[in-house]
C-alpha cells in the first residue's frame, strides 16, 4: 500500500450514507466528522477510547463491534440506527440506571446528565422489566470544593482517563472486578488526594452524570434551561449534516 | 374530536407521591375543556369519589407503593380498569419516596428512616418518643415499589411532574386510538 493512501482516505457507509475514513480512524470518529451521531457513554472527545459501555455497538460486517474501538474499513457496510440495535441500547442504558440509584428528580445533574439524555434518545419510557439493584453507595463530601455520590457513578471510566492521561495526576481508578468493578479515589477520600476543582476530571464535560459534583454552583442554570433541555444528545453532531 | 364517540371512562388515585401529578393534570389549562368533552371521571381526588361506581376505561396511578393501603388502591385500579397509566417518576420507578430504599447507608434503612423522623432526628419535637403506631395507619412495606413491580402498568408518563403538555397530548391521543408513543424531545425525568 502507498503511504498516500492513508491522506486520501476510504469509504464505507453507516445505514447507506456514505462516510470518509482515514487509515487508523474509528468507526465512531469518521462517524462524528461525517455527523452521523452513534449513542455512546463511555467515550468522551479527547480522552482515549475504552470501549467498555458497549452503548455504541454498531453491526460491521454481521458482527456487533463497539464503534469508539473498531478501526473503520474500505467497503465496510456499517448498521447503527435500527430497531435491534437501539432497542439493545436501551436495555443497556436501563440496566444502568437500575444498576445505581438515579433519582432524577432530585440530581442536580438533571437536564445536563448524558444517561438521562440517552435514555430520552432511545425512548426508555416503558413500563421497566429489570429488578432494581438498590446498592448502598457512599457519598463523599471530604474536599472543600467536590463532592462525589457514587449512587449515580455508572463506573464509564471517564474521570479515570481524564486525570490520568490529562492532569497527569491519576486520581482516579478501578477497585473490584464484574458488577463489583467501582471507580475509587486514590485515597481514604477525595480530601487526601490532590484533586484540584481546576482538574480536567472535574469538569462539568467529563462526569457524564452526577456523580463528581463541583459544590456551590449545582442550580445555576435552573432545570428547564440545560444543556439537553435544547435539543436530543448528539443533535450538535447530526446537524453537521444538514 | 367527534362528539359520535362514546366519553370514555376515567380514574384517578394518589399514591406515594406528593399530589403533584394530580396537580399537573390541571396544567392541561383550558384544554381540559376538550378534554371533558371526552371523558367523565370517576373515582378521583377531583372528583371526590371514594370508589368505582363502574368499570373504567383509563385509570392514571400518581406515586408508588410504600404502604399497603397503596397496594390495595392499585389492585383494585388494576381490576377495574381497561388500561392503567403510571403518571411521574413516584410511579415509574419510586420517585423521592424510594430515597428510603438505599440512601439511608443502612442495614434497616426503613427503620433508620423512622428512628430520625420520629425519635432522634435534630429538630423533632415528639414528647412520646415513638414512632407512631396506631392501628389506624396502613402498614409501611419494607421498600417503596414503582407500580409495575406491583401490578402491570400499560402506559408511563414521565416527569416530575410531568408537564401539562406531555399529559394532555397522550391522553387524548390515547382516547383517540392514535398514541404510537411519545415525541423524544418531550421525554423529561424532572
Amino acid at each position: 500500500m502507498s503511504g498516500t493512501k492513508k491522506e486520501t482516505g476510504f469509504s464505507f457507509t453507516i445505514d447507506g450514507v456514505e462516510v470518509t475514513a482515514y487509515a487508523g480512524q474509528t468507526i465512531m470518529e469518521a462517524a462524528d466528522e461525517a455527523g452521523v451521531y452513534i449513542p455512546r457513554l463511555c467515550d468522551h472527545e479527547g480522552l482515549r477510547h475504552q470501549g467498555s459501555c458497549r452503548v455504541c455497538t454498531v453491526k460491521a460486517g454481521g458482527r456487533s463491534v463497539a464503534a469508539c474501538t473498531q478501526p473503520a474499513a474500505p467497503g465496510q457496510a456499517v448498521e447503527n440506527e435500527t430497531a435491534h440495535l437501539n432497542k439493545m441500547r436501551r436495555d443497556l442504558v436501563e440496566m444502568l440506571f437500575h444498576e445505581g440509584n438515579h433519582l432524577c428528580p432530585i440530581c442536580e445533574a438533571s437536564g445536563n446528565c448524558e444517561l438521562q439524555a440517552m435514555a430520552y434518545r432511545l425512548d426508555m419510557t416503558e413500563a421497566t422489566k429489570f429488578p432494581y439493584l438498590e446498592p448502598c453507595r457512599a457519598l463523599d463530601a471530604s474536599h472543600p470544593d467536590i463532592a462525589l455520590d457514587t449512587n449515580r457513578c455508572i463506573s464509564c471510566g471517564r474521570c479515570i482517563r481524564a486525570s490520568q492521561d490529562v492532569d497527569g495526576k491519576g486520581i482516579f481508578g478501578y477497585v473490584g472486578r464484574g458488577i463489583h468493578r467501582r471507580v475509587a479515589v486514590n485515597g481514604e477520600n477525595l480530601a487526601d488526594t490532590n484533586a484540584d476543582s481546576g482538574d480536567h476530571a472535574m469538569s462539568s464535560e467529563v462526569c457524564p452524570v452526577g456523580c463528581i459534583i463541583r459544590k456551590r454552583v449545582g442550580f445555576a442554570t435552573p432545570i428547564g434551561e440545560r444543556e439537553f433541555d435544547k435539543g436530543l444528545i448528539g443533535h450538535e453532531i447530526e446537524e453537521k449534516r444538514k | 374530536m367527534s362528539d359520535a364517540l362514546p366519553k370514555a371512562r376515567i380514574a384517578t388515585a394518589s399514591l406515594a407521591g406528593c399530589f403533584g401529578c394530580h396537580m399537573a393534570i390541571l396544567d392541561i389549562d383550558e384544554r381540559l375543556i376538550e378534554l371533558m368533552k371526552l371523558v367523565d371521571v370517576d373515582r378521583s381526588p377531583l372528583t371526590d369519589k371514594k370508589r368505582f361506581t363502574q368499570r373504567c376505561d383509563i385509570g392514571i396511578i400518581e406515586g408508588g407503593c410504600c404502604n399497603e393501603e397503596n397496594v390495595h388502591v392499585l389492585h383494585d385500579f388494576r381490576r377495574n380498569c381497561d388500561v392503567l397509566i403510571a403518571l411521574g417518576q413516584c410511579a415509574i420507578m419510586g420517585g423521592l419516596p424510594a430515597m428510603r430504599n438505599a440512601i439511608m447507608h443502612s442495614d434497616a434503612p426503613l427503620r433508620e428512616c423512622l428512628d430520625e423522623a420520629y425519635i432522634t432526628g435534630k429538630y423533632i419535637r415528639n414528647t412520646t418518643h415513638n414512632v407512631p403506631n396506631d392501628p389506624a395507619l396502613p402498614l409501611l412495606l419494607d421498600e417503596v415499589y414503582p407500580c409495575s413491580q406491583v401490578v402491570e402498568i400499560d402506559y408511563q408518563i414521565p416527569g416530575c411532574a410531568p408537564s401539562g403538555d406531555i399529559i394532555f397530548d397522550t391522553l387524548s391521543k390515547l382516547l383517540t386510538g392514535k398514541f404510537r408513543g411519545f415525541e423524544r424531545e418531550i421525554i423529561k425525568f424532572d
